[in-house]
This record gives C-alpha cells, structure tokens and sequence, in this order.
C-alpha cells in the first residue's frame, strides 16, 4: 500500500508542473497586461498615463521581461517561498487574498460532496430495488432536470425563491458584520448558516449523476448468484441488501468521485459569482478582466492542484477499499 | 425457414429472423428499430428537431423583429391572452390580448402595469408586420402569430428592461444557442476522430501520451479555464469571430470525450474478423478505416455527439451569462439571461428568466435523444 501511494504521488508530479504552466499561459497569450488596462481606465475618466510611467511601472512589476523567465519567477517563488506573486489591483501579496479564499472553497466543495453522498446513495439504492415504481420514475426524472439546469440557473431561483418565499437575505458566506471579523464560534455559525444554500445548488447537479451510476451498478448487482445464495441462507433483505450488493455497487461509484469533485470545482466557480460568495469565483472573474496576472494564474493553479489532490485521494481510497487494483499497478 | 440446396441437396442453414418474420435488415434499419422502442428517446429528438427548426426560420416564428421596442412596456408583465370579447352583442371568438395603461408608482419607483380592457390587440395567425428575409433570401413580412394590426404592443412572454419581447428574443437565441453547440461539437469531432484514431491506430507509445494527455485535460477543473480562455478575448473583436472564438475555446476541452470513444472503438475493432478479412483482401488502411471501420461505429459517435452539444450549450450560456461570452448584438439564451443578473430583478421580472427555460427544455431533449441513440447504437446486444 505505501508502494502504491508514493508512485500515485510521484505520477501527480508531472500533472502539477502542466497545470501550473497552463495556468500562467492562459494569463499571458492576451494581448495587453494589466498596466495597459490601468492606462485604459484612467485614459476613459481622462487621465492620460505618459508613456514613460507606464514603462517605468513594467518595470517595476517586472512585466517587461519574457514571459518565460516571468513563469519561472512566479513558479520558484511558490515553490521555495510560498510566494504567490503580487496582486497588483489590491496592492497586496496574492497569498494574503488567496488562503482565505481558498480554504472557503474547500469547505464548500467537501460540504457538497458530503451533502451528494447524503442524498444520492439512499436514492440510488432505492430506485434500484424498486425498479420501475412511481419512486423511481421520478427519481429519474429529477435526476435529468438536476442535469439539463444550469448551475448559475439553479443558484438564481434559489436565490428568488429564499427572497421572494421566506424574505431571507441571500448571497455570500457570511452576514455582513462576520465578512471581515476574525474566525469565531459565532462566525461559524454564521458561515453554517449561509452555506447550506450553495451547497444544495451545487450538489444537484452531482446529485443527479451519482443517483445514475449507483442505480445502474446496483441493478447489475441485484441478480447476481451470491445475492440469491445469501437470500436462500435466510439473510434478512435489508441486512443482506447493505452487506453484499451495495458494497459491490458502491466501487465504480468511488472511481467515479473524481469526475463529480471536478465539476464540483468547476461549477462552483460559477455558482460563487452568481451568489457573491467569498470562494475564489468572484476574485478569478475580477483579476481576469483586470488582468491582474499572477493573482489569476495563481487561482487557476490553485483549484487545479485542489482537483489533483482530489483525484489522489480518491485513486487512494479506492486502492483502500478494492485489492484488485493495489495489486495491479503497486 | 430453411432451403434445400439444389446442387448438394443439402439442407441450408436459415438466415435469422425476428419475431416478425422478416429477414435481414441493415444496419440502420435495425439501429432505428431499436431507438423508436426508446419513447423518450423519441420524444426528445422530437423536440430537437423543433428547435432546429425554430433555429432555421426564427423570423417568421417571432411576433416582432430583434429591432423593435416599445419604451412604454419596460418589465411589462406577460399580457393574458384572452380568447374572446363581448362587443355588446354578444360573445364572439376574437383571440387578443389587452394593451397596459401604466402608472408609475412613485413609493418603489416602478412602473404598474394595468390592462385596458377598452383596448384590445387583436391576435391571428399569418399577419403581417415587420419584413425581414426568410433564410437571408426571401423577402416577407408574414408572420407566424402576432397582432393583427402590425406595431401594436404585444408581449405574450412579457418585455425587458427596453420594452423588448421576451418571445421573440427567445425564439431569435434558439439560433445561436443551438448551432454553437453544433459547431462546437463539430470541431470537437475532428480533433476527437483525428487524435483518437491516431491513437487507437497506432498504439504502443503514441497511444500511452495520448491518453495520459486526454486525462490530463479531464482532471482539470473546465469552467476556470474557459473563463480565463474567454476572458482574453478582447473587447474590440467583432462579434462573429467571437462567436467562433468561443466555440473554439469550448471544444479545446471538449474533444477528449470523443476521442476516448473513437480510440475504443478502434482498438476493439482493429482484431474483428471483418476487419481482418477485409486486410487480407488486400484493402490499404484508409479504404479499411473508411469502407469497413467507420460505417461500425458511426452510430456510436452520432451518440456520443448527441450527448456532448448540451454540455457545450450550457457552458456557452454560463459564459455568456457572466458577461465574457457572447455579447450583442449578437442574441443566444445566454446574452439574454444577461439582464436577470441579480434577485431584485427577478423578483420584479421573473418572465426574464424564460430563456434559460429554453436552455432547460433544449438540454433535457438533447439528453433524452443522446440517451436513446446510445443505446440504439449497438443494435446486435440486447
């Protein structure tokens, strides 16, 4: 097993060293950088900037220098320093913003997660057993209206349906008074309080595959010898149910964690700009229409390392619960 | 039914039949046969190729073109279509709506809207109103439904901010909301068949990086990076090239699904009999590729087609809807769901969402069909 998880982590090595190239690539190919945005917003309010300050700040921001050497600075200062680079909108280090940011992100991606395990497996198995019933019907059906309806679509009518139904106040992470207050029990009370909202509107999506996968497993399942076997020894349904189908069912939907913690990510992003949540969202849409390089190159590698250590972690945790495949590659 | 050979006497072996008694039937007879059995499979392409049709000829669909606006009607509620009126003597069937009287209500500083009962517009179908051309050919001012008398207010949907008709934007939007999906999927499938046959065909090292790449792509999180691709466009580019910008930067990341398949099915093929069969008659790879392999699993990347254009629809729309997707003039569901950007609007205009209704409706067919198609894909299994 440790064989197994230092190759997997050494395999996850070459994937961080594209991701963070990708990352800083995808903030250099426009044409123009962030000074030549200032100059543009300051030439709109009639503030012409010379020529000769807009050379001097690229110099002082070291934006004048290849874009290669640029990647390397940016990447040793992560690696040796955990120095992120500057962000030059809000005049501060980018990892000042960027932690906080981050680990709001990670809460909410893991509460999702938990709330698709929650929801997803009971019904998963329940429209298995009873194939074809009313509840299965519409579990199914559910399940595809939980596909077909865009994320940012979801998070508005949730959002309308809190305000304009119960009168609550929604949108970020926190209530006004807790946005820039010290971490407090009170202030995680608050962030509970808030969260619950986000999460639902981003686990339907998942929800609705994982309802799919498990369904489908466990149907192949449901009639194979050894469940008959077991029924014929006079295991009680249930028991028997939980103790041999579900724990087959339940491998693929393991490997298939990584696709829903990808989206999850994914389409958090968005789901955090429609809410104003304090996740990384906001700040990546912001310092990608400002240009503000080195803090978006830094958001993008960062939810990308965060979906890498996921699949990690979900590859480990499957060579955990499946022999098989610890044995194949370890 | 067997048959004596009439030369060695011999009894024949019979060639397979249904149940219905038929014998045999092509490929595709047979990939139709199974997917008329998928009823939502069915009734999803149904809806598909509605919405193409309203994609093709959306001007003669909308009551009013995308220039008009009525300054007077801005977040009018949708108008209640009545069916018939009492003119004093007696009920007649009369199909219209009631134009609005509006006040502004000087407390919230919106504007109410009442109907005018002594006003009605009254609704046909085939009435004349704005002309446009059919197709970017043919002249014409018929449209399908709409006031009869042309350029009278009529918002059966309700109106936006400008006092344009919600409907008749919708129905513009199918256009470039359907066909981005179909564009993108179309480049998606050229990279898809092109490195996924190079891999399946090749295999060994080649087929090793091509895969490690392909998972590479799909372990990185989508949306940051289509919004960080979007994002560097610039604001001065036309709005055609973005159109096309974007669905480039949709199936950059698209392609690797369709690739997979075409690798699989490359390599489960690569050692059928036929295949063999036909290299042993001497065919070069590409009439084998083309005459004998593609013909095999066309159906199985209809599917996989079917089930990739909703996934580029709604990216299309979410990027668009974030303000670094498509922008006007250019009209998709997406731009359009651009003027419901936060709760105080909606709550004042929900009709402004009836666009991503579209997106909903449009999606779901898409799914439903890409489903059937899936499994009508492989006729021989069952």
């Amino acid at each position: 097993m440790g064989h197994f998880m230092l190759r997997r982590m050494f395999y996850a090595l070459p994937a961080l060293i594209a991701v963070s190239i990708i990352s800083f690539l995808v903030i250099s190919i426009p044409p123009g950088d962030f000074i030549t945005r200032t100059a543009e917003l300051r030439a709109a309010q009639g503030d012409i900037m010379p020529l000769a300050e807009q050379e001097a700040m690229r110099r002082a921001y070291g934006l004048d220098q290849p874009v290669p050497l640029q990647y390397w600075n940016w990447i040793t200062g992560i690696v040796t320093r955990g120095d992120f680079g500057y962000s030059f909108a809000f005049n501060l280090p980018v990892k000042d913003v960027i932690w906080p940011r981050m680990g709001l992100t990670i809460v909410l991606s893991l509460a999702s997660l938990l709330f698709i395990w929650a929801v997803a497996i009971p019904i998963g198995i329940y429209s298995a057993v009873r194939r074809y019933t009313v509840g299965d019907y519409v579990a199914t059906f559910l399940g595809f209206l939980g596909l077909a309806v865009p994320n940012f679509l979801l998070a508005l009518a949730a959002m309308y349906i809190a305000f304009a139904g119960f009168g609550l106040s929604v949108g970020g992470l926190f209530s006004p008074e807790y946005v820039e207050a010290p971490w407090s029990w009170e202030r995680v009370v608050d962030l509970l309080g808030h969260l619950w909202l986000p999460m639902i509107v981003l686990g339907t999506a998942g929800t609705a595959s994982v309802i799919r996968i498990i369904r489908a497993n466990l149907i192949d399942e449901l009639h194979k010898p050894y469940v008959t076997a077991a029924r014929a020894k006079g295991k009680g349904e249930f028991a028997l149910l939980m103790k041999y189908p579900v724990r087959h069912a339940l491998n693929p939907f393991v490997s298939g964690q990584n696709d829903i913690f990808v989206d999850i990510v994914s389409g958090g992003t968005i789901v955090a700009i429609v809410m104003g949540l304090q996740t990384t969202g906001p700040l990546l849409l912001d310092a990608l229409r400002t240009q503000d390089m080195y803090m978006a190159a830094s958001f993008i590698l960062m939810l990308s390392v965060l979906v890498v250590i996921g699949t990690l972690l979900s590859d480990l945790l499957l060579a955990w619960l499946d022999p098989r495949i610890r044995y194949q590659q370890g | 039914m067997s048959t004596i050979d009439d030369i060695t006497g011999q009894i024949a072996p019979s060639a397979p039949e249904d149940q219905h008694g038929r014998g045999y039937d092509g490929h595709w007879a047979l990939v139709w046969q199974k997917f008329r059995k998928h009823k939502l499979g069915v009734a999803g392409g149904i809806v598909v190729l509605l919405a193409y049709f309203v994609a093709l000829v959306p001007e003669f669909l909308a009551p009013v073109t995308l220039e008009s606006y009525m300054p007077a009607y801005s977040y009018a509620p949708p108008q209640p279509l009545h069916w018939g009126r009492d003119d004093g003597e007696g009920w007649r069937f009369a199909p219209h709506v009631n134009a609005y009287n509006s006040v502004i209500d000087y407390n919230s500083g919106r504007r109410l809207f009442e109907e005018d009962v002594e006003a009605p517009v009254y609704v046909g179908l085939f009435v004349r109103g704005e002309s446009y051309r059919l197709l970017g050919l043919i002249e014409s001012d018929i449209h399908l439904f709409g006031p009869i008398e042309a350029g009278q207010p009529f918002f059966i949907a309700g109106a936006d901010r400008l006092g344009r008709d919600i409907l008749s934007r919708t129905i513009y939007g199918t256009r470039i909301s359907m066909t981005i999906g179909l564009v993108g999927v179309a480049l998606s499938l050229v990279f898809g068949i092109l490195i996924g046959g190079i891999s399946g065909l090749f295999g060994g090292v080649v087929d090793n990086l091509i895969q490690r790449l392909i998972e590479f792509i799909q372990s990185v999180p989508s949306i940051p990076l289509w919004i960080g691709l979007a994002a560097a466009i610039p604001q001065s580019v036309p709005p055609l090239q973005v159109y096309f910008l974007i669905t480039i930067i949709l199936s950059v990341l698209g392609w690797t699904s369709l690739a997979r398949v075409v690798r699989g099915r490359f390599l489960a093929m690569r050692n059928e009999d036929f295949v063999k069969a036909a290299r042993l008659d001497g065919c070069g790879p590409v009439r084998i590729i083309f005459r004998h392999m593609l013909p095999s699993f066309l159906s199985h990347i209809i599917a996989v087609v079917s089930l990739a254009i909703p996934g580029m629809i709604l990216a299309e729309t979410a990027l668009s809807y974030l303000g670094i997707g498509l922008r006007t003039p250019i009209v998709s569901w997406g731009v359009l769901l651009q003027e419901a950007q936060n709760v105080r609007t909606i709550a004042a205009a929900p009709w402004l969402l009836l666009p991503g209704g579209a997106v909903i409706v449009a999606v779901l067919a898409l799914n439903f069909l890409g489903d059937g198609l899936r499994d009508a894909a492989d006729p021989y299994s069952d």
